[in-house]
């Protein structure tokens, strides 16, 4: 980098070096590791541009306003565009934003401790609410005597599902950190709490999806001498399926995009490193998208507008996924 | 000889009350069949007998039902196994929507009538020749059983129903959703049935009534008008209402 301009005094120096990112130590001791004969040698090596450099060279600075106002001097400016005229600036695929965790620099921070945070998140949402919804919506289908008190709790069911998430936050930071002490900003609180509100939404698809099933098919079993539990998982709850497996799935999409729960229970951290478990500290991708759009720099704007690309097209792959779950294995009744 | 003595059978749906007093004695081996306008308590009459009425919630059933001297109107009876023992064919077909074999191997699974793959295979091709469709559906068994045709789905249901070798069978107007030929069928089916089981049929077609049974109870306003040998219904009835509807004047 100072071979640019031999000779130039300290300050220069340092102005030179801001051009890349502060990762270039270890990418030239990457570089001097997978090849140590280059020791002593001058080659040429691929750095990452520091954010700055990046927006200059996508255009989205303006180079007429006086130097004080930019955050690119002229000095950088002239090395910028003599790098440039050579062909030494490079575009490539971001693979890093995929791979790396968030980090406090636009250029190198990415979506991977977010996307993991939300991989847990709705695997843990999805195991523990899917089996507490189907039971539920089985025993108040099929099993419940219908009186003034499952009346009751059907009403509270249909409630629950018109709750505002953040009113679940704020019972995820109550119950689930200050009573049961779990480990805050982890994707196991926020699965947790994220399922409070999947629930109803289950509940209410799993128990449409068995009315849906036809009176005759639970007369043939019981005609046949199959007991009710038999009737139930024999017959209606495996036909009920396709109708509650595509409402989990869009209960679970909608999970995927809340935001408010998961600031409360401390979700909105900064965390750098790739969480392995669901109890490490995490991310998740709403949330990111949330800190990224409140950082200052020009480069954080790319990186949200990528950050909602990945998270639209998590939740289309979803919502298609309900489509073809339903339209596939749903029996046509006659 | 009786196989089951029904004796002052109420019910009530709630506070209507829709069947009266209904006493009648089914003869073993026979077919008995109820007749009657619709509305007037004969499904409700037969759902007694296996106690289907047990689903509807507000349904109460009063009165002594026996089946050979077993009281079926108790709350003690295993209603498992009474309905193992009396089996039920419904006016629309109902056939599970799985394979052909599955449908009529259902039965005998869950009452773990069958020891081995072999024996269960025999049950399901016994219970097929029985209801004659063997020879229509012995290459496909393993084809969905909702994509029969009608009188094919009711055959299944009724080898369905069969399967486990039931004492009496109940049927519920079973060719009503059924073309004549389909019909025509099912009422051979009956005939040879009754060699070795007790069946009561609701049907709305007197002709029907006339060819398969042997006797015939006729239904008005939830009471039982007229219940004797399908002969003297038919030709000669004590009463004037049974007369008024065998000739369609009223119904």
């Amino acid at each position: 980098m100072t071979s640019l301009d031999p000779g130039l005094p300290e300050e220069e120096d340092r102005q030179l070096i801001q051009m890349v990112s502060y990762k270039y130590e270890a990418e030239v001791k990457d570089l001097l590791l997978k090849n140590p004969d280059y020791l002593g040698k001058i080659v040429p090596i691929k750095l990452t541009a520091s954010d700055d450099v990046d927006q200059v060279h996508k255009g989205n600075y303006p180079r007429d306003i006086p130097e004080e106002n930019r955050r690119v001097n002229d000095y950088q400016l002239q090395i910028y565009d003599m790098l440039n005229e050579r062909g030494d600036i490079l575009s490539e695929f971001n693979i890093s934003f995929f791979t790396s965790p968030d980090s406090r620099e636009a250029e190198l921070a990415g979506i991977a401790s977010s996307f993991m945070g939300t991989v847990f998140s709705i695997l843990v949402c999805l195991a523990f609410s899917f089996p507490v919804a189907v039971l539920a919506a089985i025993y108040l289908e099929e099993f419940a005597p219908k009186n003034k008190f499952t009346d009751f709790i059907e009403v509270n069911i249909n409630n629950l599902a018109a709750v505002p998430s953040i009113v679940f936050g704020l019972l995820g930071l109550g119950v689930l950190l200050a009573v049961f002490n779990l480990p805050r900003s982890t994707p196991l609180v926020g699965g947790i709490t994220l399922s409070l509100m999947t629930l109803p939404t289950i509940i209410i698809a799993a128990r449409a999806s068995l009315k849906a099933v036809p009176p005759s098919i639970r007369e043939a079993a019981l005609a046949i001498g199959a007991s009710n539990m038999q009737t139930t998982m024999h017959h209606t709850v495996p036909l009920s399926m396709p109708g509650t497996l595509s409402g989990t799935i869009i209960g679970l999409a909608q999970a995927l995009g809340e935001t408010a729960p998961l600031i409360l229970i401390g979700m909105v951290a900064f965390v750098n490193t790739i969480p392995g478990t669901p109890v490490d500290p995490a991310a998740s991708l709403p949330v990111q998208i949330y800190i990224w759009s409140e950082s200052a720099e020009r480069g954080f704007v790319e990186k949200v507008s990528a950050c909602i690309m990945v998270l639209l097209a998590f939740l289309i792959l979803m919502n298609l996924a309900a489509q073809i779950v339903r339209h596939k294995f749903e029996k046509k009744w006659s | 000889m009786s196989k089951i003595k029904a004796e002052n059978v109420n019910v009530y749906y709630g506070s209507k009350q829709a069947l009266f007093d209904v006493s009648i004695d089914i003869a073993e081996k026979e077919v008995t069949a109820l007749i009657g306008p619709s509305g007037c308590g004969k499904s409700t009459f037969l759902r007694c007998l296996n106690r289907m009425n047990d689903v509807i919630e507000i349904c109460r059933v009063e009165g002594s039902i026996k089946m050979d001297n077993l009281e079926l109107n108790s709350r003690k009876l295993d209603v498992v196994r009474l309905r193992e023992n009396v089996g039920m064919v419904f006016q629309k077909p109902n056939p599970f929507p799985k394979t052909i074999y599955e449908n009529v191997a259902y039965g005998p699974t869950i009452h773990g009538i069958a020891q081995s793959k072999e024996e269960m295979d025999q049950i399901v091709e016994t219970s097929l020749k029985k209801a004659a469709l063997w020879n229509e559906v012995k290459d496909r068994l393993d084809e969905i059983g909702t994509g029969l045709s009608g009188g094919q789905q009711q055959r299944l249901c009724i080898a369905r129903a069969i399967s486990v070798s039931p004492e009496v069978i109940l049927m519920d107007e079973p060719c009503s959703a059924l073309d004549p030929i389909a019909t025509a069928q099912i009422e051979e089916l009956i005939d040879d049935l009754k060699k070795e089981v007790t069946i009561v049929i609701v049907t709305h077609s007197m002709s029907q009534a006339a060819r398969v049974s042997q006797k015939t109870g006729f239904f008005h306003l939830g009471k039982l008008i007229e219940f004797g040998p399908t002969d003297k219904i038919f030709k000669n009835p004590d009463n004037q209402q049974t007369q008024d509807y065998i000739t369609g004047r009223f119904g």
